[in-house]
């Protein structure tokens, strides 16, 4: 315990970066993919290539993806910016795809109805479709967002430093309460995030509270959308 | 393109077959590793998963566990274990950390494969007098199957992600190179090391692709050919019966994501 009495002001320092260093691929990786995850799901061309690539993407392991990353961008492997770059292509890899199953899980009927009562193409998608698919997006977003926050503290392999700070720093020295402390905050972190984004997803979108659904019903979802 | 041709020719330079750092031997240490653990993971989460998936209980278990797993940090979770279980065992704390590290993936995909089964064929297969036994082996599994693959697909990306974090306890395989390299600002080491890393995803991801398309029953294909125009209609319509809120689907989602990126 002593260890983390003396340190407290680190760990918080390190908490806080570590939060910058994931915050600003989550946002980032949303926004490109609300347009990606659109194209994705109006033509079916492009989705079958978006989603190929997104999946490949998504295989690169992230230690190899740190290293990849600089030599076709040209920013410095040991740089803020290089970590940023490659949890934004995890982000986008994992959102867009999600995007695109939101605003097809959009009623049809209710898609016509706007389309009947005059509504642009433009102003029916910010209007209808993107509040409607809302609850699926926000789950997805909810799997980045944990995934990023966990995936931050690999960075410190190339000298960036976050919670993984705690890692390497406490395996050098013998500190297992500090690697302890390390693994632990990232973790609270993530579900801190994690449940911050459920509430505020249900107050922005009050229609998305559960409707009852047996738990098979819910699996049986599940499974066919892997497939 | 300067970069990547430097790493071509540190990866195709004849020094790169010879010694203990060759690359064939850190190729071989990582498959070790990777597959060893792969095999823990499936023998332990395979059958719990069945058994979740026919009985339909302790599913929260097994969600949450999956929730958590994807919060935990792979290369803190391997130091971690290194550091309880003694620095001079190195290769079984990091084989428990893969090992770990891959069975929420299965195991979802294990119950998961199991719980889309169709009730109604299930029932079908208890009127014609199935035992519960062969209920599952020769109508659930079968049917669960390409979605176990997938599950497996996940964990076996995981470990080989992993895997290379592990270079930096000392336990060699590809990432070796790429933390020697780092090391000694060799920027040509580490990325010739990160590619071979990233081929052998990419190659372990396409076999466990096709795998998943090979393991699903003729009738189901058959059908499915079939059945194609609807299908087609999409993900929010009347072909799937259960997803009748935006909700539902959500957690489907949520749930189908392996573990995230490693």
């Amino acid at each position: 315990m002593n260890w983390l009495s003396n340190n407290l002001d680190l760990v918080l320092e390190l908490t806080i970066q570590h939060l910058r260093l994931a915050v600003i691929p989550i946002v980032l990786g949303f926004i490109i993919s609300v347009p990606l995850g659109y194209v994705a799901y109006r033509y079916r061309l492009t989705r079958g290539i978006l989603l190929t690539i997104a999946g490949l993407l998504y295989t690169i392991p992230s230690l190899a993806l740190l290293i990849v990353l600089p030599a076709i961008t040209g920013i410095s492997v040991f740089s803020d910016l290089n970590l940023i770059i490659a949890l934004t292509i995890y982000a986008v890899a994992i959102m867009a795809r999600s995007v695109a199953d939101a605003l097809a899980s959009v009623d049809p009927g209710v898609r016509q109805a706007a389309t009947a009562m005059g509504y642009s193409s433009w102003r029916r998608f910010w209007t209808v479709e993107f509040p409607l698919a809302g609850p699926v997006m926000l789950a997805g977003l909810r799997v980045v967002a944990v995934s990023t926050i966990a995936l931050v503290t690999v960075g410190i392999l190339v000298g960036v430093e976050s919670l993984g700070y705690l890692f390497t720093n406490g395996f050098q020295r013998r500190i297992l309460l500090e690697v302890l402390t390390g693994v632990v905050m990232t973790m609270v972190l993530a579900l801190v995030v994690d449940f911050l984004l459920a509430r505020v997803g249900r107050l922005v979108m009050p229609w998305s509270r559960p409707q009852r659904a047996s738990q098979r019903q819910v699996a049986a979802a599940t499974a066919e959308a892997v497939l | 393109m300067n970069l990547f041709l430097d790493a071509f020719l540190w990866l195709f330079s004849p020094d790169r077959l010879a010694g203990a750092n060759a690359i064939p031997v850190r190729l071989g240490e990582h498959l070790f590793f990777t597959f060893f653990a792969f095999l823990i993971a499936s023998a332990i989460a395979v059958p719990v998963g069945f058994l979740i998936g026919h009985t339909g209980k302790g599913r929260e278990i097994a969600v949450a566990v999956s929730g958590a797993a994807r919060a935990l940090p792979s290369f803190g979770l391997i130091l971690l274990l290194v550091m309880i279980i003694g620095v001079l065992q190195i290769a079984p704390a990091v084989t428990i950390a893969l090992v770990l590290l891959a069975i929420p993936s299965i195991l979802a995909g294990a119950y998961s494969g199991l719980e889309a089964v169709d009730r109604r064929t299930i029932d079908a297969a208890r009127a014609v007098g199935m035992t519960e036994w062969q209920i599952l082996t020769k109508v659930e599994i079968p049917l669960g199957l390409p979605l176990l693959i997938s599950g497996m697909r996940s964990g076996m990306l995981q470990i080989v992600a992993t895997a290379t974090l592990a270079a930096y306890v000392g336990l060699g395989g590809l990432g070796y190179d790429i933390l020697q390299g780092i090391a000694i600002r060799r920027y040509d080491q580490t990325l010739g090391g990160a590619l071979v890393v990233v081929i052998l995803a990419l190659l372990l991801d396409t076999i466990f692709g096709i795998l998943e398309h090979l393991v699903v029953p003729r009738g189901v294909r058959l059908g499915r050919t079939a059945g194609s125009g609807e299908k087609r209609t999409g993900r929010g319509s009347s072909r799937r019966p259960g997803v009748d809120g935006p909700e539902q689907a959500a957690t489907a989602s949520a749930s189908l994501v392996g573990s995230g990126p490693s």
